[in-house]
């Protein structure tokens, strides 16, 4: 084994606050050899990102190192002055940040950037400079590199940016490159072109790469080795296919039974029970009073013909010379009843805005959206009233879809306030059955959103949803930020209310292994454009237009179960 | 309210002694306008109880006919100078917190609307803000004085100058805040608990005030403790200009301009203690504006 | 960039004839011309026959577009105080302002910049803060007050710098300087200090902040991530970043110099026409106020253009946004 470029032994971090000591990272140690990629993952607040920071000395303060070495090229690092890191970073170890879209300055040109930091690093000359600047932007495979050397950050694209990034990194021919989820801002497609061409560096320039992420598709389709952090602290490390095919810490078990699975479909997702979180979901008690008298008449819920929304792009005081940007093209759905629709695609392709105009939040430019039997358009105010007690939303950011000066109380008693449905008395007794109902302490009803997490968040989102006893759910991307095992939690939740409640939804998501586990039906959209609708069993298994194609072949994937595995977490 | 005692807020707010301090000097004052007639030794403003033989008497020394000792010693009229200020820093006070409650209301309702509303109400609101903040609000606040002065018939003049004062300082204000909180609505219209309300059927107006207003308060509260500083310094300005108070109801400015005149045969008290607590006061307000400002900017922590 | 200038330049003639119509409005609402132009010895004739002359009884606004027609010209009518026309005197006032705000104005930004970027950089050091802590008084301390207390320091007590007014001025032209002169040389010094030190406090107190903010972008996280030192990190990344929404303020800034001008002219009795307004406006001198509205108000929209088009060649995503 060739000797590793950086070594971390022991290291640990803290932060004081008014509350005590927090020590984000504790006792955390790995080795990282030349052009080997090494994987460190866990959810968020585990401790990964400050592990990077803390090597590259871009600590915030007040966090510091206690205690712990590293060690680079068998010169330790860690005990340098603020002169020797910044020599250090940049030079030995180079930096890839998350957000391709605020990592670069936004009033220098690409070429500015990159020639300042290789003539800093390899004192090159100007023209010298600029030709190694361009032969980078070749590498990492960004069209006409001359031309756009001279372009400014906001002439790219997202991937390109990132693209960009990478190629400054590589400016000082660093040893080691520290990537803290450097593809989690970007599509898949994206995504994966980025992480082959960090893979290909990695090899090419014998680079060691640290690759932070949460993301187990990313660990299994990137990374040679793997370090699993919980809580600050390792709970396990080793070769990728040793820690995906055979884990023995039960945390890591647990991850990666959460992660879900494109290639069958479960009846529930098997949960992470690490670490005590709640998961108590009291379905029984929530259908025992819960109204399913009213099915539609035809079967089918939800009707949509034509849709279309156009944006405007940019404004003109003349009709004329107005352009607008369509988001949603003649797109053609139904949903029947008690039905878990999907909808499916890439950043921009309209799926969420097709959402909000079933929700009437955005109005409909053409087409029609019919509701058990009665178009939505050109409802009068007393019929909009009565659809919208009929249709709810479960929106993707847990942390702005709850108003923050509210008690959690309020917010679910507001639904019901509004429409009426419950006398003043009631309302409040209401409302506590029905945060007890999805998992919540009493004393949720007085606190306010701030003092729960991301997961605990969309459980009271769901009471509030479900105030109203509605017939139809609309889930944008509920759990796209959260973590796996939150993520579990959640989607069986949303798998109960379909199964007892016989909800019908329409269930958005770019996340195709999620989509196979929650939908009946799929619906795939590309830039506005609904591209096929199959049943999701076939869609998976035979896609029929070539952008399906596509997006199945670029799904990150975790290893290949076994049929015994299979049979396991069917049970 | 024990919310309140455990926030962050509270917390960073008891262990920033400026922010104690500026606090505790900012209610002082406060309080002492309030109970002016209570705690000043004479009202200065009663023709009865003046003696011009009381003139001119230095602080802390007996005057040389009467042989009565004044604190902060008398101005020409043989008004105590102590009174006198404690009957200025209330008419001081009083515009000041009646133009910045006048600008919040008047700025919020504005920025909200545009915020929430957008189109044209938008359009129209920001481009008069636009126009208004091309000038500086001193030189708006004269001119809507200067025009208020016109229009009111000499004899009511003195007597509407206050109100004429709140509403010039009032009016030259609100564009700070119909920004800050246009911003802000902006920001939090597009999130998605908004989003629900609309959902459930809350009409604009609900929303507006029931959920909005609440998150977009406490830039508005930093702004109006700033405006506060600078609004008492405005009528400060304009009184000394000779556009203000007018002198039978005096404020700090007015009795700064007193006191210049004063200044180069000696007299230095009559001008030198009114300056001293405006300035005090204006320092006060603004520690503790800008105290808040750090405090409620949670990218500063 | 061509669109984006022109959309400036529309703004800019909307404020001129929002302003306009501010100006023409007190002309016609705010005291009546007849009576100030007439005396008190008239006959209805005499009122009939001025108000014909002068165009009272056309429409408002044929009145307006009259008023705008003069104003273009130079033509403000006659001052109510001093029966000369306005724009002679104006004219006359006007060089003693701008010398007076040209020099405080550089003094402002030239500094402000400075101590801005000193006080972000040395976020936490003794000179940043002590530095903070006095700008802070700077801000509490109402203009007129410096003024004074500057002149109760070197005038009173140490007598050196004069007290009032603008000492021996040299005409060369129309225009009459007195930055040729010793005496007028040492009569700017003290109300160039007072007017500056508001503006530069303002001024400096925003670049600290806005640095900061920039400080703390990602880009600036990067920039330190490749290894690039302190110093181009601090001058070149974040000070040109720094400097795009200064720039819109100092525009803003460098207007409230004219108008607080009045303020340091009144304390120093400096003849310009910002004491020249302030007597306007304690003898409802209408035709003087509405002059010096418009007046300013060209300056303003004059500089904010400049500052528009300053602001479009430093940011390249307005430049190629068109």
């Amino acid at each position: 084994m060739t000797k590793p470029v950086l070594s971390i032994v022991n290291l640990t971090v803290e932060i004081p606050t008014r509350r005590g000591i927090f020590k984000p990272v504790e006792g955390v140690s790995y080795d990282i050899r030349p052009g080997e990629i090494r994987g460190v993952v866990g959810e968020s607040g585990a401790g990964k990102s400050m592990t990077g920071n803390a090597v590259i000395g871009l600590l915030d303060p007040p966090a510091r190192i206690t205690e712990g070495e590293v060690w680079l090229n068998g010169r330790r690092i860690d005990q340098l002055d603020a002169e020797g890191k910044r020599r250090i970073r940049g030079g030995e170890i180079a930096m890839i940040f998350q957000d391709p879209l605020t990592s670069l300055n936004p009033l220098f040109t690409v070429g500015e950037q990159l020639v300042e930091t290789i003539q800093l690093h390899l004192g090159l000359s100007a023209t010298e400079a600029q030709k190694r600047a361009i032969a980078l932007l070749d590498r990492v495979r960004i069209p006409n590199a001359k031309e756009r050397f001279h372009q400014y950050p906001h002439q790219f694209s997202g991937g390109m940016r990132q693209r960009v990034v990478i190629a400054l990194a590589l400016c000082s021919e660093p040893s080691v490159i520290v990537a803290d989820e450097p593809t989690t801002a970007l599509d898949v497609s994206i995504q994966a072109q980025v992480l082959d061409l960090i893979k290909e560096l990695a090899r090419e320039r014998q680079v060691g790469v640290i690759l932070v992420t949460h993301d187990m598709g990313v660990i299994a389709d990137t990374t040679d080795q793997v370090t699993v952090m919980y809580e600050g602290r390792v709970v396990e490390q080793g070769t990728t296919s040793q820690i995906l095919g055979a884990p023995t810490h039960a945390y890591t078990k647990s991850l990666i039974a959460a992660v879900p699975r494109p290639q069958v479909k479960l009846r529930r997702f098997p949960q992470v029970s690490y670490g005590g979180r709640d998961t108590a979901f009291k379905i029984e008690d929530l259908a025992r009073n819960w109204d399913r008298s009213t099915t539609s008449k035809s079967g089918t819920l939800l009707e949509v013909k034509g849709l279309t929304k156009r944006f405007l792009e940019k404004g003109a005081i003349l009709p004329s010379h107005r352009r607008y940007f369509t988001a949603v093209d003649d797109v053609s759905f139904d949903i029947k009843d008690g039905e878990v629709f999907g909808l499916v695609g890439e950043s921009g392709s309209g799926k969420s805005t097709v959402a909000r105009m079933l929700a009437t939040l955005y109005p409909v430019d053409g087409g029609t959206v019919t509701f058990d039997g009665q178009e939505i358009t050109g409802m009068t105010a007393k019929q909009l009233s009565a659809y919208r007690k009929q249709i709810q939303m479960i929106f993707q950011d847990p942390f702005s879809s709850l108003n923050p000066r509210m008690s959690v109380g309020d917010i679910v008693a507001e639904p019901l306030a509004h429409h009426k449905l419950l006398s003043r008395s009631e309302v409040g007794p209401r409302v506590r059955e029905l945060l007890d109902r999805v998992g919540l302490a009493p004393d949720a009803y007085r606190k306010y959103p701030h003092e729960f997490s991301g997961g605990q968040r969309q459980r009271i989102s769901i009471a509030r949803a479900l105030a109203t006893q509605p017939r139809f759910l609309i889930c944008d991307e509920p759990t796209s930020a959260l973590d796996v095992s939150i993520q579990a939690q959640i989607l069986n939740i949303l798998k109960d209310l379909q199964e007892h409640l016989g909800l019908t939804m329409l269930f958005i998501s770019h996340d195709l292994p999620v989509v196979r586990q929650m939908c009946d039906r799929v619906g795939v959209m590309r830039q506005g454009k609904l591209v096929e609708v199959q049943e999701t069993s076939a869609l998976f298994e035979r896609p029929q237009s070539s952008y399906t194609r596509e997006l199945l072949d670029l799904m990150p994937r975790l290893e290949q179960l076994s049929e015994k595995e299979i049979a396991d977490l069917r049970t | 309210m024990t919310r309140f005692f455990d926030s962050d807020v509270f917390y960073a707010f008891r262990t920033s002694p400026v922010a104690i301090c500026s606090l505790v000097v900012t209610v002082l004052l406060v309080l002492s306008a309030v109970f002016a007639p209570l705690i000043a030794t004479t009202n200065p403003f009663d023709p009865a109880s003046l003696n011009l033989m009381n003139g001119f008497t230095p602080p802390m020394e007996p005057n040389a006919f009467t042989g009565e000792r004044f604190w902060l010693g008398t101005d020409d009229q043989g008004r105590d100078v102590y009174s006198t200020i404690l009957y200025g820093l209330r008419i001081s006070l009083f515009v000041g917190i009646s133009a910045v409650l006048l600008a919040m209301v008047i700025g919020i309702f504005l920025g909200l609307l545009s915020g929430y509303v957008g189109g044209w109400t938008e359009t129209i609101i920001m481009r008069a803000a636009d126009v208004q903040l091309t000038f500086p609000s001193i030189l708006v606040a004269m001119l809507i004085f200067g025009v208020a002065k016109g229009v009111t018939p000499v004899e009511y003049r003195d007597q509407m100058a206050i109100w004429v004062l709140i509403l010039a300082i009032g009016l030259s204000d609100w564009v700070q805040f119909a920004r800050v909180v246009r911003g802000a609505t902006l920001v939090e219209k597009s999130k998605d608990y908004v989003a629900a309300a609309r959902l459930i059927g809350r009409s604009p107006l609900a929303i507006m005030i029931r959920h909005i207003l609440p998150n977009v308060l406490s830039p508005v509260l930093v702004i109006a403790t700033i405006s506060l500083a600078l609004a008492i310094i405005a009528e400060a300005t304009l009184s000394f200009l000779g556009v203000g108070a007018p002198a039978t109801q005096p404020s700090l400015g007015t009795l700064i301009r007193i006191g210049q005149g004063f200044l180069f045969s000696g007299e230095w008290w009559i001008l030198a203690f009114p300056a001293c607590t405006l300035l005090v006061l204006a320092l006060a307000v603004n520690l503790l504006g800008d105290w808040l400002r750090d405090a409620l900017n949670p990218r500063l922590r | 960039m061509l669109s984006f200038i022109v959309k400036r330049v529309g703004q800019s003639v909307l404020v001129l004839l929002v302003t306009g119509l501010v100006a023409f409005s007190m002309f016609t609402f705010v005291g009546d011309p007849i009576d100030n132009m007439l005396g008190q010895e008239r006959t209805m004739e005499d009122v009939e026959r001025l108000r014909t002359q002068l165009g009272l009884d056309q429409p408002f606004v044929v009145q307006y577009v009259r008023f705008l027609e003069q104003a273009a010209q130079g033509n403000f009518g006659i001052s109510y105080r001093q029966g000369r026309p306005v724009a002679e005197i104006l004219m006359e006032r006007a060089p003693a302002t701008l010398e007076l705000a040209a020099v405080s104005g550089i003094l402002a930004i030239v500094m402000g910049i400075a101590l801005g970027v000193f006080t972000a950089i040395r976020r936490d050091g003794v000179a940043a803060n002590l530095i903070m802590s006095i700008s802070l008084i700077g801000v509490s301390l109402p203009t007129f007050l410096i003024g004074i207390l500057l002149i109760y320091l070197f005038s009173v007590e140490l007598g050196w710098l004069p007290s009032f007014g603008r000492g021996e001025t040299v005409k060369i032209g129309g225009w009459s300087t007195g930055f040729l002169t010793e005496s007028g040389l040492k009569a700017l010094i003290l109300p160039a200090i007072t007017l500056g030190l508001y503006q530069m406090t303002l001024i400096m107190r925003l670049v600290r902040s806005e640095m900061l903010e920039v400080l703390r972008q990602d880009y600036v996280r990067f920039a330190r991530a490749r290894g690039l030192s302190n110093r181009v990190v601090n001058f070149r990344h974040a000070l040109k970043n720094t400097m795009v929404p200064v720039i819109t303020v100092i525009g803003l800034q460098l207007g409230s110099i004219i108008a607080f001008a009045i303020i340091t002219e009144t304390v120093f009795q400096w003849p310009g026409v910002g004491l020249l307004f302030i007597n306007a406006i304690q003898f409802v001198d209408i035709p003087v106020m509405a002059a010096y509205l418009m007046l300013i108000s060209v300056m303003f929209v004059a500089i904010n253009l400049l500052v528009d088009i300053l602001y479009a060649m430093i940011d390249p995503r307005l430049r190629s946004a068109s």
